[in-house]
């Protein structure tokens, strides 16, 4: 049986996308040119509140970094998606999303008017309506990103994980909204100082 | 009134009002405490702790003295100001009904009266609810006295470390801004011990002083520094 094809779209660096995709859905996440980030909320279809949970996840797998075989949890614990396929390594979900008031904070005041991930995260769940709102906008994850931590304690942001052509790919585990912010920023190595375009396909096998 | 104390036992909840530059003391009653703690702006309970941004601006997978916890508007919602501990966890979040009742066994009211196990999950959404808030107001939570590091390996394999915590521990915040916590005391939900025994906390609120040019939090990170400066904005 061949694929059927439900959407192929490149998402430029600093976009947005928002959508649903249905139980079983493959979504693969292509890291066209390297080094980009890729920030990621998922939400079950039927029940905003019932969402992406970093916490609860990696809790559940007793491992800080989402590589294949995790398994993406609600607040819930409810399963959202599999990562089926990863030839980047690992990916983080620690870090957050960028905003203009966390870059004042990390780079100065200077920073406030530059575009992030949570400025698109707004405009994309504004556009989406349906009762999507701040207290909805949680902690995300970032594919392709490498925030390594150590056993001592430590946490910082890196570059080097990733590589063009890299992809993960993900089965919805049930209908899905997913919404996603391919990463603005320029004061950190999460986009190696240059953010590009990613690629964004779904299929059902 | 200048300050109170008041006693939470293990597996209850509490929520208080903390106004700006008051501090909050928990100290640790009992062999294995841990405080599952959520923070609010009073003014508008939309803005809130954000563990991933208060890590990130301060490079730790951990918190302790002289860390500021931020809100996702850059603010400075409490500095820990003190502890006796160096390591308490924000990376795992709150355990859940289901979890403690598959780990302890079931329990309820007519079995056990107030010895009930109750999540940590189904005492906070009781007390959120009173402030009328709910599920969507959780977000990752501060767990004071409890360790849980990440192996230097592949998969950053994280471990519980049983025992971190013992009576006389302690924790002090200082409010940058008023802020609403919502706390339980119910177990870690990676705790290893075999039965349901959380500790109690003793949590002693006092008038404190504003942060100066010197303060620790101000001084110790530069992104530190400007997460009071927005709180302090607030006020100017």
């Amino acid at each position: 049986m061949s694929d059927e094809f439900v959407f192929d779209d490149v998402v430029e660096a600093g976009a947005g996308w928002i959508g649903e995709i249905p139980d079983g859905t493959l979504l693969r996440i292509t890291d066209l040119h390297g080094n980009q980030a890729v920030d990621t909320l998922f939400y079950d279809a039927h029940d905003y509140a019932n969402r992406y949970s970093a916490m609860d996840t990696i809790r559940e797998q007793g491992a800080a970094y989402l590589t294949t075989g995790s398994v993406l949890r609600t607040v819930n614990c409810d399963a959202l998606a599999t990562i089926v396929e990863d030839t980047c390594g690992r990916h983080d979900t620690l870090g957050g999303a960028c905003s203009q008031e966390s870059n004042v904070v990390r780079y100065g005041q200077h920073t406030r008017h530059q575009h992030s991930c949570r400025s698109t995260f707004v405009r994309k769940a504004k556009e989406w309506g349906r009762g999507l709102e701040k207290l909805d906008i949680t902690h995300n994850i970032n594919f392709f990103m490498n925030v390594p931590l150590t056993s001592s304690g430590g946490l910082t942001f890196e570059d080097g994980v990733s590589a063009p052509g890299k992809y993960v790919e993900l089965r919805a585990e049930r209908d899905l909204l997913v919404l996603i912010s391919n990463c603005p920023q320029l004061n950190n190595p999460c986009n190696g100082y240059d953010p590009t375009a990613i690629r964004l396909s779904g299929r059902r096998p | 009134m200048t300050g109170y104390s008041i006693e939470v036992q293990g597996g209850a909840a509490e929520s208080l009002r903390l106004r700006r530059h008051r501090t909050l003391t928990m100290h640790s009653l009992g062999f294995g405490p841990n405080v599952s703690m959520l923070i609010y702006a009073l003014d508008d309970p939309t803005e809130r702790l954000n563990v991933p941004d208060t890590l990130k601006a301060q490079m730790s997978a951990r918190i302790r003295p002289p860390m500021t916890l931020m809100s996702d508007m850059g603010r400075a919602l409490t500095t820990v100001t003190g502890s006796s501990l160096d390591w308490h966890d924000a990376i795992t979040g709150h355990s859940l009904p289901d979890a403690v009742e598959r780990r302890y066994g079931p329990s309820s009211y007519a079995a056990d009266r107030d010895d009930w196990r109750r999540s940590a999950r189904s005492a906070l959404l009781d007390e959120l609810w009173k402030h009328g808030l709910g599920l969507r107001d959780l977000h990752a939570n501060v767990n004071f006295f409890s360790k849980v590091a990440a192996a230097d390996d592949v998969r950053g394999t994280l471990t519980y470390v049983p025992g971190h915590a013992a009576e006389g521990d302690w924790v002090t915040l200082r409010a940058e801004i008023d802020v609403l916590i919502v706390l339980s005391t119910a177990p870690h939900p990676l705790d290893t011990a075999d039965a349901w025994d959380p500790a109690g906390v003793r949590l002693e609120v006092a008038e404190g002083s504003a942060p100066g040019p010197d303060d620790p939090a101000r001084n110790w990170r530069a992104e530190a520094g400007r997460a009071l400066e927005l709180a302090e904005r607030s006020y100017a």
